[in-house]
């Protein structure tokens, strides 16, 4: 089966005067896993919403290939999207769950989805609201990871799961991203998580995509450097700085750029890597850009 | 197998020096197959895009080599490779390291040589 890439083009989305998604446009390409980041409220959800068809938006569009996904069944049986929001009815079953997911999407791999659920403790007979909050996404995960879709988003995937099992979702989905190459999208707080696991990372920023790259080429551009506060001032000078903090006499300029290589650095002032959670940081707070 | 990864070099980067330390000290061997990029991608959470770029700068170094259908091994010959680089690097990494930080401390060529002597000959280590 060929994919097609996913464009998102020029999606608006207004709320009465509120824009909370303005003029985003990006593509997503089969079979590699993005890191959706932004901080509260920076409409990611709404982004996957409107990727999936869920909600419209004011203005753009979205198309699979050539094919504008809206009400288009067959580019939409090729995302399922994993969100917060449980629409299943009380008495739902976990077993009715996957079957489900087999009837709308076909080819669910029960077999695998069964090994999972064993795995994270959860009684396929269970129902779906007696669950504990960590168990209820556990088996949202297991769905969405054995769903037969070329894109996957999954939003907040680790809401309420401890420490060893997110390590067994991570662990997870790179197995059958391993076995199956196809689309996830991650959208999550826990970023220092995330790292290592996504290969592009999309950040989203008061309604527009800032940062739209592989997590390497933006950790390649990220330094922070620190001394005391003359020197640091003297070589950022003219440079865009994303972020700074003092502490006593010493500070520490976040640069998400170019730096100048002409320039000398003196020996007081130590240039280092940022990781992806302090590079989020420096893009998203106040002030900053 | 223990890696360890920080911010100083690119993920896929660390991943290779640390492979490439295990072939020299022989934790693989040559001949020997090392882990598959989905064995490592999934125990250390990372990308397989990421090991797969690390393992083909292995392969690329002509450490590695891949055998059709069967997986990654250890070139014969790859121990004395790593032998030959280590020794290359030691120059860079310690030697004209250690000079620049003499200098620094107004350490004269002679003085710094007399240490160099006196660590040869010291029995704690």
């Amino acid at each position: 089966m060929t994919v097609n890439e996913l464009i998102i083009d020029h999606i608006t989305k207004r709320y009465r005067r509120k824009t909370v998604i303005n003029e985003v446009s990006f593509n997503l390409a089969p079979g590699k896993i993005y890191g959706l980041l932004g901080r509260n409220g920076a409409g990611k959800s709404t982004l996957l919403n409107i990727i999936t068809n869920r909600v419209f938006p004011t203005s753009g569009m979205v198309t699979m290939g050539p094919q504008n996904i809206n009400n288009n069944d067959a580019a939409l049986g090729k995302m399922y999207l994993m969100s917060e929001v449980n629409m299943y009815q009380k008495s739902t079953k976990v077993k009715r769950m996957l079957a489900d997911a087999d009837s709308f999407y076909g080819k669910f791999d029960f077999e695998n989805a069964r090994r999972m659920l064993k795995q994270f403790g959860i009684d396929e007979g269970a129902r779906f609201s007696n669950l504990s909050t960590g168990q209820k996404t556990a088996t949202k995960i297991t769905i969405a990871l054995n769903v037969n879709a070329q894109y996957i988003f999954l939003d907040e995937p680790t809401l309420g799961l401890d420490v060893n099992y997110r390590e067994a979702f991570y662990r997870e989905m790179l197995r059958t991203y391993s076995e199956k190459p196809r689309t996830f999208v991650l959208s999550t707080h826990l970023i220092s998580e995330v790292q290592q696991l996504v290969e592009d990372v999309l950040i989203l920023h008061d309604g527009n995509i800032v940062i739209n790259e592989p997590v390497e080429h933006l950790l390649e551009r990220s330094y922070l450097i620190t001394g005391p506060i003359k020197l640091v001032d003297e070589y950022t000078a003219g440079l865009k700085v994303n972020d700074t903090q003092t502490i006593g006499n010493l500070k520490e300029a976040a640069i998400i750029g170019e730096l100048d290589d002409m320039r000398p650095i003196p020996d007081q002032v130590q240039i280092k890597r940022l990781d992806l959670q302090r590079v989020f940081t420096a893009l998203t707070n106040k002030g900053g850009e | 197998m223990n890696f360890e990864f920080d911010q100083s070099s690119p993920l896929y980067q660390q991943l290779a020096n640390q492979l490439a330390e295990m072939i020299f000290t022989g934790v693989y061997q040559e001949g020997e197959q090392v882990p598959s990029t989905t064995q490592l991608s999934a125990s250390l959470n990372i990308n397989p895009a990421t090991v797969l770029k690390g393992m083909n700068q292995l392969v690329a170094l002509g450490l590695l080599e891949k055998r059709r259908g069967r997986g990654m091994f250890v070139t014969s010959g790859a121990r004395k490779k790593l032998a030959t680089k280590h020794r290359d690097d030691f120059y860079h990494n310690y030697v004209v390291a250690m000079v620049i930080e003499a200098k620094k401390l107004d350490i004269s060529e002679e003085y710094l040589q007399e240490l160099i002597k006196r660590g040869y000959q010291d029995d704690s280590q």
